[in-house]
């Protein structure tokens, strides 16, 4: 007799062959997907978004892609995932790890139909990225030491980076940008200190890189448009009315008198903390929240500098840069610490008044303007100039490198194949596979490039047959080329870390042979 | 339908709207229900063993679920069927006592409703069989009482203890790195561990994961995690020697729990409470420095000017921590939980020799640490892994190795994997059915044959031939005498399961056996279903 029925209605299930077809499946269209995106040559997509205003966005950046997709295929989930965690961990290297994915569940799925148990596939693809890693390893370069050199590794580092993106015409320029303001960071991986302000207009070139703090706010009217030589309090606090916080308290009057004298009562208490917070001898006040019209009155008639509503972030810049702490109360004005800087003036960008705030007494934040043709182009700028921000400021804490064009790919695929070939057992066909799927890598780039990618790639192999060899693609010229005359190159860590999250993705799409959907969750009929 | 119909074909009524139920009964019942049975342990049979594989849960809100761990498995299955819903009850309440086995006791129950199935088409009484399985299962009890192995550890020598752990993630996707994670559970295990009163603890181990990293980074910490950052951004990220006031009260002005109105009608009242107000304030950030404290803790929020009084008094602080967090903290640094400034004393503060705040990552997710505690006796392992789902699966496949590390300390016994038990059991019970007379000699025979089906879904899933392999190595256990024979899952070259060093605990094998018949009793003794059919 057959079950009546196991699942809820609705629920499916997917068993065997079937389920890592669908997973096989789904991912692979994941990875096709954002594979033109690739290499230096790789085009663009535009995601509209299903919201109101159907907001268009361009772009390259896998994670982002992906991010904007609405997928019901479990493993296309999988392959998503990684990507994201890819952005959050290293920050750059979001479309490879997919396409990577992507080519070892290709590989994969030709062993399973040729009868090799998946299991035998993941022991072999864990040996063989095990392989590649120790490959990658031995030919790391690490330039920690040379300052000098350090710097032009990380400048190459950038340009490497930023040449796939919307920037590349411009990469020496913002390449020059992220270096500078990453070594400005001094080691430190806090991405936050670095603002990134856009502004219409312009065009890409016109982006430039501020030493000091740049806040997107205007300065109340009637107060000093430039202040030498500030004090900066900054501050988190309730600059309308202050509550009375204790549970329970209301106003009960029974005359109009009553409420016009406590309403005086309030002002009053509004001036009077205006006056403390005067009497910290400050010449600028920054607020987080807002600041009514009645204090900044105050504030202009004793000459201070209010500027209200600076988002938290600001707020958190602002007193990284000025050295000052963000205050929330202001009875004990000797002990709080004010910041400083040598001039406050209010600039132009574009048709935008912004506050600069320049000479500050700690050097590690600053601004970066991008300016461009449309919010589009800034969008896509600020992503593209993000991504080489976060491989910056991994490469300073561990300052291995690698050379870039398909480099590390083709070495990975030598140590693996000559691993197989000393492979005894099934396992070495995932061994081969897995160096099949490395190779893939080059060949996308040069097929986005419009190359002949059988050509590249073997000339490539044989280049690479040779130890030591530098060998690369040259996107430009269409040919293989030296990685290091040509100053390609890339970060360790982010080679590795797309490494071992593809062949981790890869591993444990293979490891199911079932997939059980259950019922949506029903939404209410609001009809 | 079911329905009795009089000799004119007109349905008797018995039950209140007869019609809209389906009704089944007799025979029928028994055998859809073991039907439904049978078809849950199917889908839990390829998980079994080292070579199992995964299943893909899809929640309904669309998350993904990548698990080998039945109870898991079973529990985001979403089945409507009853039967199928009491595999899910079995599967997890092996989980709760045991904490491994989860797949093994499905399967097993699996293959018991399916001999009884065939038991009941010979026209054996469902009760019979019921009291032959519960028998049988007796026998299966005390037999693996017999060939358990007392087997010796100390604090000293763990090795024991890993293995065992190390045969239980050996099946699941963390196998990579088995050795290392058995050793943090083991580890983890003993830091918490009264090893007099051979009792474990295993709410003082925290499992926290983060994404990013690779697995192999995961750590044991010594302390506690708090996946929180400090109340203000420029509060210091490192505080050495920390004396630390856990506090369950708000940074606020007290809220009487009787209704009450201040009214405020004069100017001078509305000045009093405002001084008031700001004496709360002051107050309580200075009964913390008072007392000593140089790190705040507190299970609520505190607003700006609360905040900017700690940094400003020079206290760091964090809010926002979660009751049992805030329980882990206090016993990790040997603190008291205050609930009221008033209460607060330097004795009820806790120490810490190091509380840090670490940050991952480019964006910006940061992360309390609280190492060097005064009492250490509270651990954390911090799990990083490549995405999400692996994290997920790693914290279950710890949890399982902790629940196994624990259970041996509670009891030492173990029993060899691989399949060895099962099929001993099958030989011993075998060999017992034909001293009993009566029709539960069939039962108990059926039992010895359910028994076989763990070590054939472990050949299966290994690619092995299984009727061929079971055969084998159920002939050489009864020449050898030896009942340490099993299946050679990993292709390693050997059957002596203690030559592979593959160990399972005793009473997590006995439980479920227990467990298995005694949910396969209540299934069989139903004879009558009765559903409200569908609107």
């Amino acid at each position: 007799m057959a079950v009546e029925k196991l699942f809820k209605d609705e629920a499916t299930e997917e068993k065997g062959e079937r389920a890592r077809m669908a997973s096989f499946i789904g991912a692979m269209a994941i990875a096709d997907l954002v594979k033109t995106t690739l290499g230096p040559k790789g085009m663009d997509k535009i995601l509209q978004s299903t919201g109101r205003g159907r907001s268009v966005t361009v772009t390259n950046d896998g994670a982002t892609i992906l991010k904007s997709l609405h997928i019901d295929n479990p493993a296309a989930k999988v392959l998503v995932d990684i990507s994201k965690v890819q952005d959050d961990e290293v920050g750059d290297g979001t479309t490879s790890v997919v396409v990577l994915a992507g080519e070892l569940l290709r590989e994969a799925e030709k062993l399973v139909n040729a009868k090799i148990h998946p299991m035998t596939i993941i022991s072999g693809y864990r040996v063989a990225a095990e392989c590649a890693r120790n490959a990658l390893l031995e030919k790391v370069v690490d330039n920690k030491q040379d300052a000098e050199k350090f710097k032009s590794d990380l400048m190459k580092i950038a340009m490497t980076t930023l040449s796939s993106k919307i920037l590349s015409q411009d990469k020496e320029h913002f390449a020059k940008l992220a270096v500078d303001a990453v070594m400005r960071l001094k080691g430190s991986t806090n991405l936050e200190a670095i603002q990134i302000i856009k502004k219409p207009g312009g065009s890409l070139k016109d982006s430039f890189l501020d030493e000091g703090f740049i806040l997107d706010k205007k300065i109340g009217i009637g107060q000093p448009k430039r202040i030498e030589n500030a004090k900066i309090l900054v501050a988190n606090t309730a600059m309308d009315t202050d509550k009375v916080k204790i549970y329970g308290a209301r106003v009960r009057v029974d005359s109009m008198s009553k409420v016009a004298e406590i309403e005086g009562a309030e002002k009053e208490k509004m001036r009077e903390k205006v006056q403390k917070i005067i009497a910290h001898g400050i010449n600028c006040f920054v607020n987080r929240q807002l600041i009514y019209n009645f204090p900044e009155e105050l504030f202009a008639d004793a000459g201070v500098l209010a500027i209200e509503h600076a988002d938290f972030d600001g707020i958190e810049r602002l007193a990284l840069v000025t050295g000052g702490e963000i205050a929330s109360t202001f009875d004990n004005p000797e002990s709080v610490k004010l910041g400083q800087c040598k001039l406050i003036e209010e600039i132009m960008i574009g048709e935008d008044k912004l506050i600069h705030f320049s000479g500050c007494e700690m050097g590690q934040a600053c601004t970066i303007v991008l300016r461009g043709a449309s919010s589009h182009v800034l969008d896509e700028a600020e992503r593209s100039l993000h991504d080489a921000l976060c491989v910056l400021s991994q490469t300073v804490n561990d300052s291995r490198v690698l050379f870039g064009g398909g480099w590390p790919e083709m070495v990975m695929a030598k140590a693996v194949d000559e691993l197989a070939r000393k492979t005894p057992g099934k396992k070495s066909h995932a061994i081969e596979a897995f160096s099949r799927a490395l190779l893939a890598i080059p060949t996308i780039i040069a097929d986005n490039a419009g190359l002949d990618s059988a050509e590249l790639v073997s000339q490539l192999r044989a280049e690479h047959h040779e130890e030591g060899s530098a060998a690369g693609i040259d996107v430009i010229s269409g040919s293989v080329g030296d990685m290091a005359e040509l100053g390609i190159s890339e970060a360790f860590k982010v080679k590795q870390a797309v490494l071992l999250s593809a062949t981790e993705a890869a591993e444990m799409i293979l490891r199911v042979d079932e997939i059980i959907t259950c019922a949506p969750r029903r939404r209410e009929d609001r009809m | 339908m079911a329905l009795a119909f009089d000799e004119f074909g007109r349905p008797f009524i018995i039950i209140k709207e007869q019609e809209s139920k389906t009704r089944l009964r007799g025979l029928d019942a028994q055998k859809t229900n073991i039907a439904a049975g049978k078809a849950v342990a199917r889908i839990l049979r390829t998980s079994l063993g080292p070579k199992g594989m995964d299943k893909m849960l899809q929640s309904p809100d669309g998350d993904i679920t990548i698990t080998n761990d039945g109870a898991t498995i079973l529990e985001q299955m979403d089945v409507d069927n009853q039967i199928a819903k009491l595999m899910v009850e079995l599967s997890r309440s092996q989980d709760y006592e045991i904490g491994d086995g989860t797949t093994g006791v499905v399967v097993m129950a699996g293959a018991l409703l399916e001999q009884a199935e065939r038991l009941l088409e010979r026209g054996i009484h469902p009760i019979r069989i019921a009291e032959g399985y519960e028998m049988a299962s007796r026998i299966a009890y005390e037999h693996l009482e017999h060939i358990a192995q007392k087997f010796e550890f100390d604090a000293t020598n763990t090795e024991p203890l890993i293995q065992t752990c190390m045969t239980t993630l050996s099946s699941k996707i963390v196998n990579r790195c088995k050795r290392s994670l058995a050793e943090i559970a083991v580890k983890a295990v003993l830091a918490v561990a009264d090893l007099e009163r051979r009792d474990v603890n295993l709410d003082l181990i925290k499992v926290e994961g983060k994404v990013g990293g690779k697995l192999e980074d995961t750590e044991l910490i010594y302390g506690i995690i708090v996946d929180k950052d400090m109340s203000h951004p420029q509060m210091p990220k490192e505080i050495q020697d920390a004396k630390i006031a856990i506090l369950t009260c708000p940074f606020e002005p007290p809220k009487p729990k009787t209704k009450h109105k201040v009214d405020i009608d004069t100017v001078e009242k509305f000045r009093t409470l405002r001084q008031q107000e700001q004496k709360y304030f002051d107050d309580m950030v200075q009964k913390c420095k008072d007392v000593g404290a140089t790190l705040v803790i507190c299970q609520w929020g505190f607003d700006d000017e609360a905040n900017h009084l700690l940094m400003h008094r020079n206290l760091p602080a964090v809010r926002w921590v979660g009751g049992v967090e805030l329980e882990l903290i206090a016993i990790a640094t040997g603190g008291r939980i205050v609930p009221r400034f008033q209460e607060l004393t330097p004795e009820k503060l806790g120490r810490a020799g190091l509380v840090r705040e670490k940050a991952f990552g480019t964006t910006k997710d940061r992360m309390i640490y609280i190492e060097h505690c005064a009492n250490s006796r509270a651990v954390t392992i911090f799990i990083r892994g490549g995405n999400k789902m692996m994290i997920e699966e790693t914290k279950r496949s710890i949890h399982d190795a902790l629940c196994v590390a624990r259970n041996l300390i509670r009891n030492n016994s173990i029993v060899y994997g691989g399949g060895s038990a099962e099929i001993s059991c099958s030989i011993a019970v075998e060999a017992a059915a034909d001293k009993y007379p009566g029709v539960e000699q069939y039962a108990i025979r059926a039992f010895a044959d359910a028994m076989d089906s763990v070590p054939m879904a472990l050949a299966e899933n290994s690619g092995l031939q299984p009727i061929e392999t079971l055969s084998a190595v159920k002939s050489q256990q009864i020449k050898e005498n030896n009942p340490w024979c099993g299946i050679d899952c990993n292709d390693v070259g050997t059957n002596d399961m203690r030559e592979q060093n593959v160990f399972e605990t005793l009473i997590g094998k006995q439980q479920q056996m227990l467990l298995a018949t005694q949910v396969v009793k209540m299934i069989l003794k139903i004879d009558d279903v009765i559903s409200p059919s569908d609107y």
